[in-house]
């Protein structure tokens, strides 16, 4: 390099560069701190790498000194370099969290749903955690109350259950999800006859309809042309294992009567619904939540539902 | 010989030598993970030797076209991280492995509205449906503007053999001819197996771009998505496609160690 160019008024080293004709930059040294700050980095960064997964070497890479530790499924303790996986698996197993999270979720699992419904303890879990899964799983459809939609999604929260209330019930409709169908009658019938069978169906639960077409209609919903009787029953009371709706009890999750004010639309809405038949879907959530939430949420639902069955 | 000088007064090879030494930063970064052998999970059933991530029929792969073309990626991510929080609400952390036929991938970082990594039979098809055209009437507290021209537009799948052929030319292993179907052995003697014995022959038939159309036709009929069996509506192939999402791998078949080594 050729000897450095000095700025004559203050004597100060320049870089040499000039621009328009007498504009020079000072080659000052860099400020003491930053330049220690400079080589901290350096020194965090050499540091950072032997500590962690860095610097790739063909088809492997540099995997750093810090290890974890974690328990594979089939029960065996393994260390390895540090990664996310890894530290997710110990977090899952020993983070501080999942331990107190762990110690209630295995007591619920060991207890009976008599036990959890009498122990406050066990409840209070239940509620908070239940609604955690209720929350994600379940509210989509059923509301985060419970409620249900109207003419989609069943209420929770009453006594009156499709596919049964009972603790085994409802564990299954859970784990192997249910498929409600009922087959759409408009070719099956016709419209008079969809018409009579509607008015029979009104007559179930006490609600104003022409008793003289739903004489008729009850030799269809008995006989061979309509054959409601095979799922509803003769006396209209539907069948668990068939997820046929109780039609006597005045709860309805189809054709919502009690949302319509004349005779007219609530016949209309009952004939819909025959008409064009249902087809509805619980999914699957055996995959989705392991055995224990399952019992968490059944045991919520239960405490929600406050169903006696 | 390049002098510091000459870089400063060039604003043009500023520019050139700026790009080229950010470019090295990149590659340093991006070209190694196609090197790594464990960048990608190998993620076969473990009794049928079989590959569990596979590319999407022709109506998911309509119905992923729709999803992005309604941008339904600025408010939805595809990617659930190694955390606990996200694993117990949404489930398994996502693999690598099964975003490697998404071109582009959907991962995203913005979650406007939940994760949708592992959507896939978590709710029926009619729930997707209402949501879909009007998501307050299901999820009140929603944000989601409505959708209600999936149900009613028709879905056109003319086009989806040659959507599929552009998706196997940047390696999606979507087949024309007999050999990508069956496997064929090269002149040096080595076998290329055919999509038959890497994803078995009932996904194998909806690989084939000859039969895309009528593959289509049949799932859209079989599934009957948005509860119209009449027509074959722009909602049937975006429910195909949310009810395929993050179903592939059965985990259960898996010690969760298996996943962990390829990290």
């Amino acid at each position: 390099m050729a000897s450095p160019v000095k700025d004559p008024l203050t004597g100060a080293e320049t870089t040499g560069h000039v621009w328009d004709e007498t504009l020079q930059e000072f080659n000052n040294p860099l400020p003491r701190w930053w330049l220690w700050t400079f080589y901290a980095t350096i020194i965090f960064a050499i540091v950072y790498w032997s500590t962690y997964p860095s610097w790739p070497i063909g088809g492997s890479y540099l995997k750093g000194f810090s290890t974890l530790t974690y328990k594979t499924d089939a029960g065996e303790t393994k260390t390895t370099h540090w990664n996310m996986r890894a530290l997710l698996a110990q977090d899952m197993q020993t983070g501080e969290q999942a331990l107190k999270q762990k110690a209630y979720l295995e007591k619920v699992s060991a207890a009976s749903y008599e036990q959890i419904a009498q122990d406050p303890d066990m409840s209070a879990f239940v509620r908070s955690y239940g609604n955690g899964i209720f929350g994600d799983k379940c509210a989509a459809c059923h509301q985060a109350g419970g409620q249900g939609v109207a003419g989609l999604f069943p209420t929770l929260v009453d006594d009156d259950w499709l596919w049964g209330g009972s603790v085994e019930q409802i564990h299954q409709t859970i784990v192997g999800g249910r498929n409600g169908y009922m087959p759409a009658y408009n070719t099956t019938l016709t419209p008079e006859q969809v018409d009579e069978v509607a008015n029979y169906v009104l007559s179930f639960s006490g609600i104003e309809h022409n008793a003289e077409a739903a004489a008729k209609g009850q030799k269809i919903f008995n006989g061979y042309a309509g054959g409601c009787y095979q799922c509803h029953t003769v006396e209209g009371k539907g069948l668990y294992s068939q997820g046929s709706a109780n039609l006597t009890d005045q709860i309805w999750t189809i054709a919502d009567t009690t949302a319509e004010e004349t005779p007219a639309e609530r016949l209309a809405l009952v004939k819909k619904v025959i008409t064009n038949g249902v087809q509805r879907q619980m999914p699957v959530f055996g995959q989705r939540l392991n055995e224990t939430e399952i019992k968490v949420l059944v045991a919520y639902l239960k405490q929600m539902s406050g169903t006696q069955q | 010989m390049l002098k510091h000088e000459s870089i400063e007064t060039n604003s043009g090879l500023l520019i050139v030598l700026t790009l080229v030494a950010i470019g090295i930063g990149g590659l340093v970064e991006i070209v190694p993970l196609h090197y790594i052998d464990s960048t990608i999970e190998d993620v076969k059933d473990p009794q049928t030797g079989v590959e569990m991530v596979r590319p999407y029929s022709p109506l998911e792969l309509r119905g992923r076209d729709i999803y992005i073309r309604e941008g339904c990626y600025t408010c939805h991510s595809q990617m659930i991280r190694p955390f606990r929080d996200e694993d117990l609400r949404y489930g398994h952390y996502s693999l690598a492995a099964e975003s490697k036929y998404d071109h582009p991938f959907q991962w995203g970082s913005k979650r406007t509205g939940p994760d949708l990594a592992r959507v896939g039979g978590k709710y029926s098809n009619a729930w997707h449906t209402q949501h879909l055209i009007a998501p307050r009437s299901v999820v009140p507290e929603s944000i989601m503007p409505n959708y209600p021209w999936l149900l009613e537009t028709e879905l056109d799948y003319s086009d989806v053999g040659a959507r599929m052929t552009a998706l196997k030319k940047v390696g999606v292993p979507y087949t024309l001819t007999k050999d990508e179907y069956a496997g064929w052995t090269d002149e040096k003697g080595q076998k290329h197996p055919g999509t038959v014995e890497r994803f078995g022959e009932k996904v194998a038939n909806t690989l084939d771009i000859n039969r895309a159309e009528d593959n289509l036709l049949a799932q859209a009929k079989a599934g009957n998505y948005d509860g119209d069996p009449s027509s074959i509506s722009e909602m049937d192939a975006l429910i195909a496609y949310l009810q395929v999402l993050g179903t592939m791998v059965d985990f259960s078949k898996f010690d969760e160690d298996y996943f962990i080594q390829f990290r």
